[in-house]
């Protein structure tokens, strides 16, 4: 048995917390950038605002209806989803956090330990959903099911339908059969937009219709044993389990190292130094999770008092036009991002690096032009990239950090985390994670 | 996320020759720079029943110094926690959020400063009181430090 918990307008609700009069109101959060609106308040979904609008389009339209605008705030974001995802951990046997906002519970055998005592797993879901309220003021939805992907469409059902009080648990075959029957064919999980396409036109309109192809009419037309495997999960017979990190620790979907150094630097090089050390520390983590990173964000921050009373932190973010952990070409990708924010004559207290957008191997994309190595060429590349740096990590770890490093890292050891202010209009302060930016009551 | 901005990587050789040292550096002595404090240092797991749970606060204003909470300390703020009579909240009022002693008096509460400076605060009938947590500990600076640096500066 599968549960699956999904934050509602999760980056909406993280600026409720700390703002509660916005309870109520219609606010949106943008994109990197200011770019497009990526979270919702039920308010504003009222309002006809739709996911991924470009603000400039939309941006008379929220003035006129005085809806409150944030930029994306990644830092309290992600702390606040630790705060779900640890409790969610702390509470039943497994947990696969699949994105920052939504996690599968493996809920397997808890249904006769908890039936003379504690009530069915509905009672089980519904005190998650009030215990992740309770500690962190974010409301959920929980979907119950024998397969993930029944898990998935339960989940959505319970966040469109008001009377089911946030949970829904596909408990017996009438139940699955109508839930089954709510959903269209393109909003089950796994199908996309071509194949929705695809299935409609050969009269496939809902997720019930789905589930009664035959396999090997999926198989031949749902790009093979995917497809198969889709369909026999929709029928309640699960075909993937969880797969949750390999320490069983809960995954970070960030990955950061920053220091404050031990004393203002002037020269480009040693900054560039500090941050090599930063990147090394903060890929060798992401290794240790197997993982790669999307997007990689520098900051460096200059004394506050310096010359120039302005912002004393500037930061810069790139997505990587191909995930990668390799510790050579994140610090060549810093040290661009570096000349991009680096200004002559400054006087540099602080500085660090944070990895985002953290997938596992295999799914990513190649890049437009292919390139799957972007540090040079050649197909063997990927493997011997993967192996040194597992020379590397094995080299260090049995003879102490920093034995062998890349020759730009030769970085000041310092203090804790940095704080930093990014190019946003509307952000607001990490709530959670700086001494700066604490809630302040009266 | 989605803003892909191509820089041109130089095609400088990224080959590094790697000095290997013939001497071991000792692993596992805990380094001053570690990320995370560990164990006895560890004030969140050491002090907090909910550490997950647990949120910092600052405070602004002298309306609970008679409670020994003055201007620009921490408080530490449990949401998981039940409040009750007698625990000073973190209450939302109007919108805003404010400390204060929540009291039962006879049928109705009240949120209570701890200076009489300051007025209490009937929840009236039909009103919700929202509380956002319960307070648990206070961070208060003896010698000027971060925190009063903080109270100074204009945020």
């Amino acid at each position: 048995m599968f549960g699956l918990v999904d934050c509602n307008n999760f980056y909406v609700s993280c600026e409720r917390v700390f703002q509660p009069r916005l309870e109520g109101r219609p606010v949106v959060v943008l994109s990197n950038n200011d770019g497009c609106i990526i979270s919702r308040s039920a308010e504003a979904k009222a309002l006809g605002l739709k996911m991924g609008e470009p603000y400039f389009q939309v941006k008379e339209q929220l003035q006129r209806e005085q809806v409150q605008v944030f930029s994306s705030n990644y830092t309290l974001y992600g702390d606040m989803s630790r705060r779900v995802m640890h409790y969610l951990g702390a509470t039943v046997p497994g947990v696969e956090i699949y994105s920052i906002d939504e996690a599968f519970l493996d809920l397997g055998g808890l249904e006769q330990h908890l039936t003379p005592y504690l009530g069915n797993l509905t009672d089980l879901a519904q005190r998650l959903r009030v215990g992740v309220k309770a500690r962190t003021g974010i409301p959920v939805c929980v979907g119950v099911a024998p397969t993930k992907t029944l898990a998935k469409l339960a989940n959505r059902l319970a966040k469109k339908d008001a009377g089911l009080d946030g949970v829904l648990y596909l408990d017996s075959a009438q139940r699955r059969t109508w839930a089954l029957g709510q959903v269209p064919v393109g909003d089950v999980w796994g199908v996309g937009r071509q194949y929705a396409h695809k299935l409609t036109a050969a009269g496939i309109d809902s997720a019930a219709d789905l589930s009664r192809v035959s396999e090997a009419w999926a198989r031949k037309f749902l790009g093979g044993v995917v497809g198969a495997r889709l369909v026999r999960e929709l029928q309640g017979y699960p075909c993937s389990g969880l797969a949750p990190s390999e320490d069983g620790t809960l995954r970070r979907q960030s990955i950061s190292c920053s220091r404050t150094f031990g004393r203002p630097l002037r020269e480009r090089a040693s900054v560039l130094g500090a941050l090599s050390a930063f990147v090394a520390r903060a890929a060798e983590k992401l290794r240790r999770q197997g993982d790669l990173a999307h997007v990689l964000t520098v900051f460096i921050s200059k004394s506050r008092f310096g010359p120039d009373a302005g912002g004393h932190s500037r930061s810069a973010v790139l997505t990587l036009p191909v995930p990668t952990n390799d510790t050579r070409e994140l610090t060549a990708r810093a040290a661009q991002l570096l000349g991009r924010l680096w200004e002559p004559g400054a006087v540099y207290v602080k500085a660090g690096v944070v990895m985002a957008g953290l997938e596992a191997p295999g799914g990513q994309q190649l890049g437009l032009f292919g390139e799957a190595a972007p540090l040079a060429a050649g197909a063997a590349v990927e493997g011997r990239s993967a192996q040194m740096m597992a020379a590397l990590d094995g080299l260090n770890a049995r003879f102490g950090r920093g034995t062998v490093q890349l020759a730009a890292a030769l970085g000041p050891k310092g203090g804790g985390p940095v704080p930093w202010k990014g190019q946003a209009a509307w952000r607001t302060p990490a709530y959670t994670t700086r001494l700066e930016d604490l809630m302040v009551v009266k | 996320m989605h803003d892909v901005l191509l820089i041109p990587v130089p095609e400088a050789p990224m080959t590094a020759y790697l000095p290997v040292f013939s001497y071991r550096v000792p692993a596992g002595f805990p380094s001053p720079a570690t990320d995370e404090l560990e164990g006895l240092f560890d004030l969140n797991s050491l002090l907090f029943r909910h550490p997950d749970a647990t949120y910092l606060v600052r405070v602004a204003g002298e309306s609970m110094s008679g409670a020994e909470i003055h201007a620009g300390d921490l408080l530490a703020v449990d949401k998981h926690l039940e409040a009750d009579h007698g625990h000073i909240v973190v209450a939302v009022v109007e919108g805003d959020c404010t400390v204060k002693r929540l009291e039962r008096r006879g049928e109705s509460w009240w949120l209570v400063p701890a200076n009489p400076a300051f007025q209490p605060y009937q929840i009236r009938t039909g009103e919700e009181l929202h509380i956002w947590g319960v307070v648990t500990h206070v961070v208060h600076e003896l010698l000027p430090g971060k925190l009063t640096a903080l109270l100074h500066s204009r945020d």
